[in-house]
């Protein structure tokens, strides 16, 4: 401690990352500065392509250089600047001085690796410990991040531990040399949403408990709240907006950090129709996948992905169908569809097609449509906006003429908020939210009446979000269409479901109104679900409210 | 709220692009291929080579392309002409390499305008100076030369090698000129190479399309038989088989065709397995798209570009196994130019360096040339790949 204590640990000055990209450079961080101080944890709040994430990393120097390159700039860590080390000075600060973790956590670990293996070969690299001692100390982490009986799980493999625990083993490996800055980049991301609260405690404890300063990136603005000192709220590659937490979201200054903190999903449901005609019904639906063993493939068992569910959707409501990842939504959203196969009984609009083939659901598919999570994966990238909303119609109306399918091609568009004049570009011009809409023109362009939205808003940024949701209400309400909402983000499905089925290893949980649901859930999974959502954005809308 | 919508849906766009131009991102790929110097060096080379090869008889034939004889304009290099024509005595096809034939034409105040090589690949050059197989006519010295010169009327003073017909890279051991029989023989190899890949990649991208799209038992008894198939020696079952056949170009093609296919078939079919859960693939699906659409228009595209990559290499592997069935007497029918067979030739008249040399250089030269071009193509299509 030589040096007064006051000077920051941290120090970001005025630094710049442009990447090359055919023949020209794009800047992707401009001129940003900000310090941290011992001790404190700041947040990096911004978008999806911000720069958050590519700041965090140039810290580290751990971009794709020489395609990357920092036209200004200074990162001093105590005084030295990092970016003017040399790949030998840096690498004895990487892993030691300062670590990261990282989004994925199961492309973070290596999976031919065992948990001991990775751990031990941190603390060996930077010639800590080795041996008997070595062992010691992974156990003795282990138990820091929370993972019972940590001594069987020494030889374990990634992939025989949950989304959680890998997240804790990555922790572990990043405290394993006494950081004194950890870098999380999205570290509950990739998280279900009770899972990410465990995490994001674990965080703060350690954090508390060893002193440790923290940069944290995230694009989700309640997680800042809950453990977050300072903020740097980021857009286009600048700083907008910094101070302490409490100022930014109590009063906040830049007009975009105003709109990132209003724009959660408002709005009212589409009431619930008991009396309205039956659209979609099912009953005791199963989606089982045989698990198959040895030379002669013999059936040895299933995953019971859809294990008998009975659902019923009347003309005008939406049914949110809630759950976290491997819960079996997505799978009864597909199997409602007849996309894969299933069994029990399925009725749409008082026909059962259960039976049916697939040539034969072919004409009743403009009926039921879907939009899918994904906008970059859902668009095929070789066609026109116009081939992808119009290749339906080739198939169910193969009368039309040329111009009257484009007319209709752009009545879609228009409906979904797109100018028509893009119809001729290709899906990778667009934004993630203009994708989404573009998917959701392909699906209402056939004028169905009902709809499977397969989590049509998780990969979106918040502000998007709040857009899609309030467009899926509009077009509802003018086309009288009836929804199955899958998502397992329970902000967005209060602003849209009227009923709700909470689903877990295939069954259904709970069902019912989803106001009476929201105030009182009855099953403890439930409780949990949204005492973890929820609990998150308790001060974000108390300063919305 | 509402009031937003239009601000995202109507953000900054660039210009659309005009119809008919290359989507960007296949600009960027040709600027990328562009940018390899040697791939896009080798392209060039090779593609003026093969259309000059194209038009072989203009370049080297034993006829003239034009005659102008008793006032009239003859073209034997497309047509067939009797000698009776030319006032000669036999109604077979004239030998306008014949100094009886060319003294007929001459007479009647006629000329003809001969290629630059006035040999075809199976013309036997009958004034040879030295046995055959005779060397480069440069590399002959004077004494060599002058029995063959004065034979043709050679009578002043200088060289008298100058005065025969040069064969640029000597003949062959039967007194055909190599430097026309690697003209034919090289059109051949390129046209068999591509024309067995283009088949083959039709058969492959069908039946690895099939397998990966529908996958289950169609892939599983599709891959068993693949690798049964792929386990026999190939080579020898084509001896077999052009011993009992007899081997034209076609017929050889169809023989290399049963086992070529299988190249790409993995390829495709791996491309296919991943995209058919792609989520437009699942979109196209729900939209009641049929299965040959769905896999024509969106699945087709993405296996295109690990099969563009490929195709070069299958050139050249093509070529390749032509020129080896040559070299072992089991490829094209005897007489045909062959680049193997100039090679076998080489090989049993290791005193005639000149035969072995040249199928030397022109086959490593060509395999180098679209080796060069295909590395280029797989370069110019790795997305990852970034030239400064």
């Amino acid at each position: 401690m030589t040096e007064p204590t006051t000077a920051p640990l941290l120090s970001v000055r005025d630094l710049s990352v442009a990447f090359a990209r055919e023949g020209s450079t794009a800047l992707a961080v401009d001129h940003v500065s900000f310090d941290i101080q011992r001790g404190e944890t700041l947040a990096l709040v911004g978008e999806s392509g911000s720069g958050k994430s590519v700041t965090a990393l140039s810290i580290l120097k751990l971009l794709q250089y020489p395609a990357a390159s920092h036209p200004s700039g200074q990162v001093l860590f105590e005084g030295k600047d990092l970016l003017a080390m040399s790949e030998r000075e840096i690498r004895s600060v990487r892993g030691n001085d300062i670590t990261m973790v990282f989004q994925e956590p199961m492309s973070s670990l290596n999976p031919l690796h065992t948990v001991e293996h990775q751990i031990v070969e941190i603390l060996e690299l930077h010639g800590r410990l080795r041996g008997a001692a070595a062992r010691k100390r992974v156990i003795e982490l282990l138990t820091e991040v929370g993972i019972p009986e940590p001594e069987t799980r020494l030889g374990s493999y990634p992939h025989q531990l949950s989304g959680g625990q890998r997240q804790r083993v990555m922790i572990a490996m990043a405290l394993a040399n006494e950081p004194r800055l950890l870098i999380a980049d999205e570290p509950t991301t990739a998280l279900d949403v009770t899972v990410q609260a465990q995490i994001l405690k674990l965080l703060k404890d350690l954090q508390t408990r060893l002193g440790m300063t923290m940069l944290f990136i995230t694009h989700d603005l309640g997680i800042v709240q809950k453990i977050a000192d300072r903020v740097c709220v980021m857009k286009s590659g600048r700083i907008v907006e910094h101070g302490s937490v409490r100022d930014v979201f109590g009063a906040p200054q830049h007009p975009y950090t105003r709109a990132l903190i209003a724009a959660q999903p408002k709005g009212e449901p589409a009431p619930s129709q008991p009396d309205a005609p039956l659209i979609m019904e099912t009953k005791d639906l199963k989606v089982w996948f045989p698990i198959k063993r040895g030379v002669l493939r013999r059936t040895v068992g299933h995953v019971k992905a859809v294990d008998g569910v009975s659902l019923a959707i009347h003309r005008g409501e939406t049914l949110g169908v809630v759950g976290e990842s491997g819960s079996g939504k997505t799978t009864l959203g597909l199997a409602l569809l007849r996309l894969i196969s299933s069994r029990g009984p399925i009725v749409f609009m008082g026909q059962p097609i259960d039976a049916l083939g697939f040539k034969a659901m072919r004409p009743r598919r403009n009926a039921m449509q879907v939009v899918f999570q994904d906008p970059f994966g859902s668009l095929s990238p070789r066609m026109s906006v116009a081939d992808i909303v119009g290749e339906g119609l080739r198939v169910h109306m193969p009368k039309l003429s040329e111009a009257e399918r484009e007319a209709k091609v752009i009545a879609a568009l228009r409906d979904v908020g797109l100018d028509p004049e893009t119809r001729h570009r290709y899906p990778h011009e667009f934004s993630g939210g203009q994708r989404q809409r573009v998917s959701i023109a392909r699906a209402i362009v056939l004028e169905p009446s009902f709809v499977v939205l397969d989590e049509p808003t998780s990969a979106l940024d918040m502000i998007v979000q709040a857009q899609i949701v309030d467009l899926l209400r509009d077009l509802q309400k003018q086309r009288g269409l009836t929804y199955l909402f899958i998502s397992h983000d329970l902000r967005v499905v209060s602003a849209l479901a009227s009923r709700i089925l909470v689903m877990r290893g295939g069954k259904v949980v709970e069902e019912g109104d989803s106001r009476s649901i929201f105030r009182n859930p009855r099953e403890a999974y439930t409780k949990a679900l949204f005492a973890a959502a929820f609990n998150l954005d308790t001060a974000s809308e108390k300063a919305t409210t | 709220m509402d009031a937003t919508v239009p601000v995202e849906a109507t953000a900054t766009l660039p210009p659309a692009p005009r119809p008919g131009r290359l989507s960007p991102i296949n600009q960027r790929r040709l600027a990328n291929f562009r940018r390899n110097r040697r791939g896009w060096w080798s392209f060039w080379i090779f593609l003026v080579l093969f259309i000059a090869s194209l038009f072989a008889e203009f370049i080297a034939n034993d006829k003239p392309f034009l005659v102008k004889y008793d006032g009239a304009y003859y073209v034997p290099a497309l047509r067939h002409y009797a000698e009776t024509t030319f006032g000669g005595d036999f109604e077979t096809e004239a030998d306008y390499r014949d100094p009886y034939l060319q003294k007929l034409i001459a007479e009647k105040g006629g000329y003809m305008v001969w290629p630059p090589i006035r040999y075809s690949y199976d013309t036997h050059n009958l004034d040879l100076p030295t046995p055959a197989p005779s060397p480069p006519t440069w590399m002959l010295s004077a004494d060599q030369c002058r029995p063959v010169a004065e034979k043709k009327g050679f009578a002043g003073s200088g060289n008298p090698c100058d005065a025969l017909e040069w064969n640029w890279l000597g003949t062959d051991d039967q007194g055909r000129d190599v430097l026309a029989r690697l003209i034919y023989g090289f059109r051949i190899s390129v046209l068999f190479g591509l024309t067995l890949t283009i088949i083959s990649s039709v058969v492959g991208v069908t039946a690895g399309a099939i397998q990966g799209y529908f996958g289950g038992w169609t892939d599983l008894l599709f891959q068993r038989f693949i690798e049964i198939w792929t386990a026999i020696p190939s080579l020898y079952l084509l001896l077999i088989i052009s011993s009992v056949l007899v081997p034209g170009f076609w017929v050889l093609l169809g023989i290399l065709l049963l086992f070529e296919w299988v190249a790409l078939v993995g390829l495709v079919r791996a491309e296919f397995l991943r995209g058919r859960n792609f989520e437009y693939v699942q979109a196209a699906r729900a939209l009641g798209v049929s299965n040959p659409v769905i896999m024509a228009r969106h699945l087709l595209p993405n296996a295109m570009v690990a099969t563009l990559t490929m195709l070069p290499f299958i050139v050249s592997s093509s070529v390749m196994t032509l020129t080896a069935l040559d070299f072992l007497g089991f490829g094209l029918p005897p007489g045909s130019p062959s680049l193997g067979e100039l090679l076998a030739q080489g090989k049993a008249n290791v005193q005639a360096p000149w035969l072995g040399l040249t199928g030397f250089f022109t086959v490593a030269f060509m395999l180098s040339l679209l080796i060069f071009i295909g590395e280029g193509v797989r370069d110019a299509f790795d997305p990852r790949k970034t030239f400064r």
